[in-house]
């Protein structure tokens, strides 16, 4: 079909590209206008689009109207009739203490774990950057949990965190200090949660800065020694400028991705105790699979989506400096 | 070529790498052996926290039963046994569940790969109505997270009668826009002159893209296909809602739902940890320097 018709074009895009292109042109502008016309010719470029079309629009976008449309229904799972009831979910949302509480987990949680999340992985790419020997272990220790599922990472560390036999308990009676209800106590849980998340994540940030740091110019270094910078110098004045755009690309990166926490919480704590480390996504899990107002949890799911396009967007703008 | 050329290029390449390493230790830390050593010991001092909680588990997973819950002691009394797998491979679904997950990840990456090339194909070399608009919208897809369509998507699966089977797992995953601006990119740094040559030659579009976008982006491929199947073989929050039968579940989603069936046997739940870990940290150590590079290349997602 499409594919094979276009073998035929080149003749006919030849003969295009020299009425385009006079002799008194360049011969670079031929090129480019010859290209120009060959792409022009090309009718494939639908069949190629097509698969990743029909999937975008089936498994995406048509979820997202879908979705839309629910969040101003009282849709059930269990699917009695559903009936449009306009911003009635929108306006119990808003006014539903629980939302408020799972969207200032959320928050919290962000604001917990992005500063550990850069700085521990800025620090220890500036370490293995040093190229000091070993590298493949340290890469290897850094890098490998975040290649565990959330399940293994949730048997892990609630092993450490088991009270009295866990690790860390046992750890702080030989001080003399604990127990600590790692999980258990309210006040405590949520930064456990930062703990584990910052161990398990930190290697993918680590590996982004290790990258960066590769990409420095040896030459601004070794101006530098000429100038007899130290090595502290040298990282303030040369290594830490010249991260500044890729930090501010992971920081957001990484808002974005604590805001959507989900499963180390789910698997850890399942929101509690009581409640106290519970995020959004889960109180939309909740209203949707196991209270069934599928109507009301899709409100709940815009609601945190608008929160979301916030720091996208916000993202886009550094983008747009460097281009 | 010879197996003794192979390792002579090995080594002649380690010790290449040895030499800017070294380099590198000059330029960035300096010379002076106290700074050298004080970086050692912070490095060494960070793996061995990093790698705590894996060892801890492991040295967990071999112990007896009865000794696993006796407060932490590092060399187990009772001696070192291997009856926590036995078990948990006997009286579990683990096995399955890791099949599961090879041939929801396999395919989820194939499948992706596939058609975001295809598609990044299609924006960065053919032209034809609609191009803009689609790439727009494209764009935009990808500030929609995954995750609040959860809701939709499931109900969405329920009319196809896609719950609790492969498809259902797999085809919400494959749609991944900000892979198709990866390799977008890279596909229009291929020279037009290559491309041009091979369409007076007689090519048509097909033929270009697999015999010659395709084998000079395997680097980007590699690199795309990497991190989409880490995505995939961990993915929880989809199978999660998209299974309830067992025989369908993912490593992950299987092995949440084992947690309370084992009750307080911490030895085979460290067992089932350790054989669910194992996979991704074998391949990593296989091809780390490709997997490291993989990651930093598409995890900035075209930045």
């Amino acid at each position: 079909m499409t594919v094979s018709s276009t073998s035929t074009a080149p003749a006919s895009a030849r003969a295009n590209a020299s009425r385009r292109a006079p002799g008194s042109r360049t011969a670079g502008a031929a090129r480019t206008a010859r290209r120009k016309t060959m792409r022009e010719r090309d009718r494939s470029g639908y069949v190629f689009v097509a698969p990743f079309a029909i999937a975008t629009g089936l498994f995406l976008l048509w979820p997202t109207i879908y979705g839309l449309w629910m969040s101003f229904t009282n849709q059930s799972l269990t699917g009695t009739k559903s009936s449009f009831i306009g911003l009635d979910n929108y306006i119990e949302a808003l006014g539903d203490p629980q939302v408020w509480q799972t969207l200032w987990h959320t928050v919290v949680f962000t604001l917990l774990s992005v500063i550990p999340l850069v700085i521990v992985s800025l620090g220890m790419a500036l370490l293995v950057h040093t190229g000091l020997p070993g590298q493949w272990v340290w890469r290897m220790s850094f890098f490998a949990p975040f290649l565990l599922t959330s399940a293994v990472v949730a048997s892990l560390s609630s092993w450490l965190f088991q009270p009295e036999i866990g690790l860390f308990d046992v750890w702080l009676s030989k001080v003399n200090l604990g127990p600590v209800g790692w999980l258990s106590d309210e006040n405590v849980a949520m930064y456990s949660i930062v703990l584990v998340t910052v161990w398990w994540t930190v290697g993918f940030n680590f590996l982004l800065f290790l990258a960066a740091l590769q990409g420095i110019p040896h030459t601004l270094y070794e101006a530098a020694t000429i100038d007899g910078a130290g090595g502290w110098r040298r990282l303030f004045s040369i290594t830490i400028p010249q991260l500044r755009n890729i930090t501010a690309v992971i920081v957001v990166l990484q808002i974005l991705g604590s805001l959507k926490v989900f499963d180390q919480i789910y698997l850890l704590t399942g929101g509690g105790p009581n409640g106290s480390t519970r995020p959004i996504l889960e109180y939309i899990y909740d209203a949707g699979f196991t209270n069934y107002r599928l109507g009301y949890a899709s409100a709940i799911s815009y609601v945190f989506f608008a929160l979301i396009l916030v720091f996208t967007l916000i993202r886009l703008v550094p983008t747009r400096k460097e281009s | 070529m010879s197996i003794a050329t192979l390792v002579a290029d090995r080594r002649a390449e380690a010790q290449r790498t040895r030499a800017e390493n070294r380099a590198l230790t000059n330029l960035t830390i300096g010379p002076s052996p106290w700074v050298r050593a004080g970086t050692l010991i912070a490095l060494v001092v960070l793996a061995a926290l990093w790698l705590l909680p894996v060892v801890w588990g492991a040295v967990t997973s071999f112990k007896h039963e009865a000794e696993a819950a006796l407060p932490a002691s590092w060399w187990p009394s009772m001696g070192w046994t291997l009856d926590a797998y036995r078990s948990v491979l006997a009286n579990s679904d683990l096995l399955k569940w890791m099949g599961n997950s090879l041939i929801v990840a396999t395919l989820v990456t194939i499948l992706t790969v596939m058609i975001s090339a295809m598609a990044a194909f299609a924006f960065s070399q053919t032209l034809f109505k609609g191009r803009g608009l689609l790439q727009a919208l494209t764009i935009a897809s990808i500030m929609l997270p995954g995750q609040i369509l959860i809701v939709p998507l499931f109900r969405q699966m329920q009319a196809m009668g896609l719950v609790d089977s492969y498809a259902g797992i797999i085809l919400p995953q494959i749609v991944a826009p900000v892979m198709v601006f990866i390799l977008k990119r890279f596909f229009d740094a291929i020279p037009g002159e290559l491309l041009d040559a091979a369409r007076i030659d007689g090519a048509g579009s097909w033929r270009l893209f697999w015999t010659i976008v395709v084998p000079l982006s395997r680097s980007i491929l590699v690199a795309v296909a990497i991190f989409v199947f880490i995505g995939a073989w961990n993915n929880f929050l989809w199978p999660f809602i998209v299974t309830t039968d067992p025989t369908f579940m993912t490593l992950p989603v299987g092995l949440s739902t084992v947690k309370n069936a084992y009750g307080v046997q911490y030895a085979q739940n460290m067992a089932s940890a350790i054989i669910a870990a194992l996979p991704l940290l074998v391949v990593f150590m296989l091809f780390q320097r490709r997997i490291v590079q993989g990651v930093a290349t598409t995890g900035m997602g075209g930045q």
